[in-house]
């Protein structure tokens, strides 16, 4: 017995929602929902107390990197793909969001999914997605690392399109999938450049390998830097960065469990993991870092933008879902790597109590999405109004929630750069307070005001304790995921950065104490200036949305051309419509389809076929049937064969040089 | 001694009246018959090359001729005897069906 039991049978973590997956997935269409819930619950369950236990030994064990090959899945030639598991610092944290947010999800699952069809296909799937997205944090190599990412892809895929009878989730579905499909071409290109430069996918090795590395300088596009922005590329896919994010918001239509669960808390995070994860690569090009900062800032601002105008109560939020992997990006290109994880976590939090709030509110307007059909409803549904609040505050940054810290932290690493850094810090500012503003204005258009739904029609009701239970534990974890941080006001140490210190190298301690103490004031004040940035939104939220709600029609109205493109999403969807998927669609169309395949296979093989018809339907004309003529036939082929013999030089010799 | 030029001519004459009547003859069992004549005009030449050379090879085979001419007599006799009663008749030309 090893001293670490768990943490040697790493595999059983991932393991328990694959077969979770597989019970539910094989046997669960003819049992009835509470076996299905009862599968389901446990394999995440005892999945998140394995995570639990591992975490513990892990800790036990001295905070040292483990990892463990179980066995080798691809050699060739000098390369090796294993089914290798590590654990560390950044593992640890991406495990327990995983399992815990994900297996709270899973019992809010069982209150939402349960009058729908099709119960155990849902469970099915999210158990898979569980095992996927387990594979992507655990991986110790690039190779597994991306059977979790494609694993995960087509699990969103089979989530989104989890009501498959409508178009729109099918087509939301294929889009995910396809827009996914350039990301990941992108990350496989980065991959394979990454093993011609240093010989192998393994985190450990490659690192190592990398570390060595002389820096590729600004603007200078060496391997690194193109590995990284190819990497990127594939992280922009999976995370909906700019310009890749239009399959997020169009991924709502998936069950609101699904959106809270793949589409906030984790897998739309892979790619911030991933970032994260490739460090020691990343701050080796300055360029990529550059770039990554910028994608993550503009996205934030671009879709905090769309956020403000949109009135479906699950596009607000997933727009608000992108502009808040937009921070993390940001954080990471910036070097905060730390405060990326950071934020990456209590948005785990914050964005799985807003979207559960969001599930319940529709729960209780029975499948009503549109925000200018509800109002009123907080006296009527307290506790999803209590926790969405609370969430709500959260990601708006107002102290002492989570998202306060997290932000701060980004929103000051990002102020400290030299390159951008004015700049970057200007735009997420200004970020953060539309997310204050357009988040209270979701707050005061669905819980305050006057109702604006027929109250005779709809039955508004709050949901069971199933849905209610998760609500509750994610918004104090929303509440109190913060707190690490806490003790960097009073100059105390930042835990949760020199936690992740093993992970990302050490915090800059050699800063003197009197550049310490500026930094410090800094750091108040930009927090100051955060809070009251804040402040500011939730102030005009309340405003024009509370006091004088007559009020955004008219700005709506004096200012068409700006509220237009925005409710229009900037048109990204239609120049895309028109730049890539009609050209594409005509290509396909015409030259694959009809040219190609039609005229060209088919025609081919059709032709053959034809050619073959037409030589048999004019010989069968000489099997009439009648005995006589076979019998001329045969006298014929006599009389010319011993022609041939008679008459053809060398062929008598030729026949008896056969005969003999 | 009779050349053995003779006994070919012979042969050959029956062979090419077996053929002719192969050919143009419409009744079953006439046709059967001209393919008898043609083996029987084959084993002819067997036996006169087989004297002209001096070796027992064609009588041989004169031997096995005989024995598929007797079993395809057989077989050949029963399909003449069931077309004659499904049919009615023994005239080839109206045995025909088999055809596409």
């Amino acid at each position: 017995m090893p001293e670490q039991p768990l943490l040697h049978y790493l595999w059983i973590v991932p393991l328990l929602p694959l077969l979770g997956s597989a019970i539910n997935g094989l046997f669960g269409a003819k049992r009835p929902n509470k076996y299905v819930t009862a599968t389901a619950i446990t394999s995440t369950g005892l999945s998140f107390l394995c995570a639990l236990e591992t975490v513990r030994e892990f800790f036990e064990s001295g905070q040292v990197l483990f990892r463990k090959e179980f066995f080798t899945w691809i050699t060739a030639g000098n390369f090796r793909a294993g089914f290798d598991l590590q654990m560390d610092q950044l593992t640890v944290v991406m495990l327990l969001v995983v399992t815990g947010v994900g297996w709270l999800i899973h019992i809010y699952a069982i209150g939402y999914m349960a009058h729908e069809g099709g119960y155990y296909r849902f469970f099915s799937y999210l158990n898979l997605f569980m095992f996927f997205m387990l594979i992507l944090v655990l991986a110790a190599n690039y190779v597994l690392l991306f059977v979790g990412w494609e694993g995960v892809g087509l699990s969103s895929y089979l989530l989104i399109g989890f009501w498959f009878l409508k178009k729109s989730a099918a087509d939301a579905g294929k889009k995910a999938f396809i827009v996914n499909r350039i990301g990941d071409f992108g990350f496989m290109l980065g991959m394979f450049l990454l093993f011609r430069a240093f010989g192998t996918l393994d985190f450990q090795t490659l690192f190592a390998k990398a570390g060595t590395w002389q820096p590729d300088a600004m603007g200078q596009f060496g391997t690194l830097t193109i590995a990284c922005l190819l990497l990127f590329m594939g992280a922009a896919g999976k995370s909906a960065q700019l310009p890749l994010y239009v399959w997020l918001p169009d991924a709502m239509e998936g069950p609101t469990p699904v959106s809270a669960l793949i589409h906030a808390a984790t897998m739309v995070t892979a790619g911030v993991y991933v970032v994260a994860r490739s460090h020691i690569l990343f701050t080796h090009s300055p360029t990529a870092m550059l770039v990554v900062a910028i994608v993550g800032c503009a996205t934030a601002f671009f879709a905090a933008t769309i956020g403000l105008v949109q009135t479906d109560i699950k596009k607000v939020l997933a727009y608000s879902t992108v502009s808040q992997l937009g921070y993390m990006f940001l954080a990471c290109g910036v070097g905060a790597f730390t405060a990326g994880i950071f934020h990456l976590m209590t948005h785990a939090f914050f964005k799985a109590v807003l979207f559960l709030a969001a599930g319940s509110v529709i729960h209780a307007m029975g499948g009503e999405q549109e925000m200018s059909k509800m109002g009123g409803l907080g006296k009527k549904i307290r506790w999803t109004y209590v926790t969405m609040f609370i969430a709500t505050l959260a990601i708006a940054g107002i102290p002492p929630f989570a998202g306060f810290f997290s932000k701060d932290a980004i929103l000051f690493a990002s102020f400290q750069n030299e390159t951008a850094g004015r700049i970057l810090y200007g735009l997420g500012l200004l970020t953060a307070l539309l997310t204050a503003f357009y988040m209270f204005r979701l707050i005061f258009l669905t819980f305050n005001g006057k109702p604006r739904y027929d109250e005779k029609k709809v039955h508004v009701h709050e949901s069971p304790w199933s849905m209610l239970g998760p609500l509750g534990v994610l918004a104090i974890l929303s509440v109190i995921g913060g707190w690490f941080a806490l003790p960097t006001f009073f100059q105390g140490p930042d835990y949760f950065a020199n936690f992740l210190a093993p992970v990302f190298g050490g915090a800059p301690e050699a800063a003197g104490a009197a550049t310490e103490a500026a930094t410090h004031q800094l750091e108040l004040i930009l927090g100051g200036v955060a809070f009251g940035t804040a402040l500011l939104g939730i102030v005009i939220a309340y405003w024009l949305y509370l006091k004088t709600p007559r009020k955004p029609d008219d700005l709506a109205k004096s200012m068409k051309p700006a509220y237009t493109t925005l409710l229009n999403k900037y048109y990204v969807d239609e120049l895309y419509a028109f730049l890539v998927v009609r050209p594409l669609l005509w290509l396909s169309t015409n030259v694959f389809w009809k040219a190609t395949d039609v005229t060209g296979i088919d025609g081919t093989v059709n032709g053959i076929a034809h050619g073959a018809a037409a030589i048999g339907d004019g010989v069968r004309h000489s099997q009439s049937g009648n005995t006589r003529s076979y019998g001329v036939w045969v006298v014929a082929g006599a009389i010319v064969v011993l022609a041939v013999i008679f008459f053809w030089p060398g062929a008598g010799k030729a026949v008896w040089g056969l005969v003999r | 001694m009779v050349p053995t030029n003779y006994y070919l001519i012979l042969s050959a004459i029956l062979f090419g009246l077996g053929v002719f009547a192969f050919i143009f003859k419409r009744n079953v069992i006439t046709i059967f018959m001209s393919i008898e004549l043609m083996l029987n005009a084959v084993n002819l030449a067997f036996v006169a090359f087989s004297q002209a050379l001096g070796k027992l090879d064609g009588q041989v085979f004169v031997l096995f001729v005989i024995v598929v001419a007797a079993a395809e007599a057989a077989v050949g006799l029963g399909i003449i005897i069931l077309i004659a009663r499904n049919r009615q008749t023994l005239n080839v030309e109206r045995v025909d069906l088999l055809k596409l």
